[in-house]
């Protein structure tokens, strides 16, 4: 305890900004924190080690729709992935980070420009067996803060026992699209569709794991051998929220780049920046054994414990009240 | 200009040529995907209520907007017509543009109308404006208990609950946004 800050009064907790008022900081601030605790002895427990990469980076992942914010000659990192790979191409078999990242432009309910990251990387594994990670997390960190099972998220039950629902992208599209998935990617509306028809209603009842999504849509993330149209990519989704992206990791380095150009070529066209090629990264992937790596937004996790309505509620502070 | 990263509720575009308000407003950003900009927009002419999805890439006009201070002058037929108080112009909104704002309004008042370009499009009334009581029943002490009201009609024909001691002819204070009675002038 920081001496003199132990017995905060009645009024100066609640002289805090920016929290609405219908909701109490202090309950979800103590359960964010446990939860996060529960998240580090998880890791411990299977033998992960925590390691801290630079939030200051020179050439963040050159990705079409991620925008980095600048410091001075170098970035704000928007996520720590090539520092963590740059780990495991190092030796290290088993690492998780939970980082402060930072994306420009990213405001609503669900984003904040500054936000909380879990990252954690496994060598001699694909996404298969991250999924399975992922069950066992979420049930530790439930059994860890003796929440009741199921989750109450939204006025609807989330159980979070495994098996979670899979559900591969192309039949999301065919059971709750109103188009199928090739026609909304020739007609550029991926990402319309995701939002309006699929995302609401995946993640009630169970989380869904929504799995292989179209190649141009993983600048980092292994095809499928038998299937060079999709990415051995997956999404967690609970409640509608998306809460985490995993995929088994490229570690051609010459595919690696040549998709790296590909998004630059993207990123040029529509007039955003165009980062410096992470060549530090690209010489380190050879080295890098099979992997499977995984984000995953610790606001939102604590969304979906809090059964909050917007990432305003879960945070201390945010920009606009600064 | 305006770009899609500058939607927020409140602000004012213009899309074909019409006035829109941003009613509501939200961001997504599904997976790795392009950033999505999901918004209720009003007409600010005809209230039509529309619905887009925009990208990041898109940008928008602002709507050509502003306020001037004109007085009321006199209603004709379907037309309220009111002048400038700097140029003597005049011009002229309809009783639907008006709408509830006619309750309030007595001649000589000022307002703010809103143009779109050169054109009216709305009024925005003074918060209070003071009206006279054209017709109100006689209070009967002991009649009623105290914290009751009665209807009253205003000089404009509107009629609200005042407190029962309000006599015709008197002059009341009314909030336009609630519509109801603040309090007695005293004159």
């Amino acid at each position: 305890m920081i001496p003199g800050r132990g017995n905060m009064s009645r009024g100066s907790r609640n002289s805090l900004p920016n929290i609405k008022k219908e909701r109490a900081l202090e309950p979800t601030l103590k359960l964010r924190a446990r939860m996060i605790q529960a998240i580090r002895a998880f890791f411990e427990a299977n033998g992960y080690l925590h390691v801290e990469t630079p939030c200051l980076i020179p050439a963040p992942a050159p990705e079409a729709h991620i925008d980095a914010i600048r410091a001075g000659d170098l970035y704000l990192q928007p996520s720590p992935e090539l520092c963590m790979k740059r780990l495991l191409a190092a030796g290290f078999s088993r690492i998780f980070q939970i980082s402060k990242c930072f994306r420009d432009k990213e405001r609503g309910t669900l984003h904040l420009p500054e936000f909380t990251m879990l990252e954690w990387y496994r060598t001699g594994i694909d996404y298969t067996v991250l999924m399975e990670e992922c069950q066992d997390l979420f049930l530790f960190v439930c059994e860890s803060l003796h929440l009741q099972e199921p989750v109450c998220y939204g006025g609807r039950d989330i159980d979070f026992r495994p098996p979670w629902e899979r559900l591969s992208v192309e039949d999301a599209f065919k059971s709750l699209a109103s188009i199928p998935l090739k026609e909304a990617l020739e007609k550029d509306l991926f990402e319309e569709v995701m939002v309006a028809e699929i995302e609401p209603h995946l993640g009630w009842g169970k989380p869904t794991f929504l799995f292989d999504y179209p190649a141009s849509m993983a600048a980092l993330a292994r095809l499928r051998k038998d299937n060079r149209a999709v990415a051995e990519r997956f999404e967690i989704y609970v409640g509608g929220l998306e809460l985490a992206n995993g995929f088994s990791e490229l570690n051609d380095a010459e595919e690696q780049r040549t998709r790296f150009e590909e998004e630059r070529r993207k990123r040029a066209a529509s007039q955003r920046p165009v980062y410096p090629v992470p060549e530090k990264f690209l010489d380190a992937l050879p080295s890098m054994p099979d992997a499977a790596g995984i984000a995953l937004g610790i606001d939102r996790l604590a969304m979906i414990l809090t059964d909050a309505t917007s990432i305003d509620q879960v945070v201390a502070f945010v920009p606009e009240t600064l | 200009m305006y770009n899609a990263s500058d939607l927020k509720k409140g602000l004012k575009i213009e899309i074909d040529n019409d006035p829109y308000i941003v009613t509501d407003f939200q961001f997504s950003k599904p997976g790795k995907g392009q950033a999505l900009y999901r918004c209720k927009l009003k007409n600010m002419i005809t209230g039509v209520i529309i619905s887009p999805t925009y990208r990041s890439g898109d940008s928008f006009q602002k709507a050509d907007l502003s306020e001037r201070k004109m007085q009321y002058l006199y209603n004709q037929d379907d037309e309220f017509w009111f002048m400038d108080l700097e140029n003597y112009e005049q011009t002229a909104l309809t009783s639907a543009q008006v709408s509830d704002a006619k309750d309030y309004m007595t001649d000589n008042l000022e307002v703010d109308i809103l143009f779109f370009g050169d054109k009216p499009i709305g009024i925005t009334l003074p918060y209070f404006v003071d009206l006279i009581v054209q017709k109100a029943d006689p209070w009967a002490k002991g009649d009623s208990v105290a914290g009751d009201t009665k209807p009253v009609t205003l000089e404009t024909g509107y009629v609200l609950r005042v407190p029962p001691f309000i006599e015709e002819g008197e002059k009341l204070t009314i909030d336009t946004r609630s519509g109801e009675y603040v309090t007695r002038v005293k004159e």
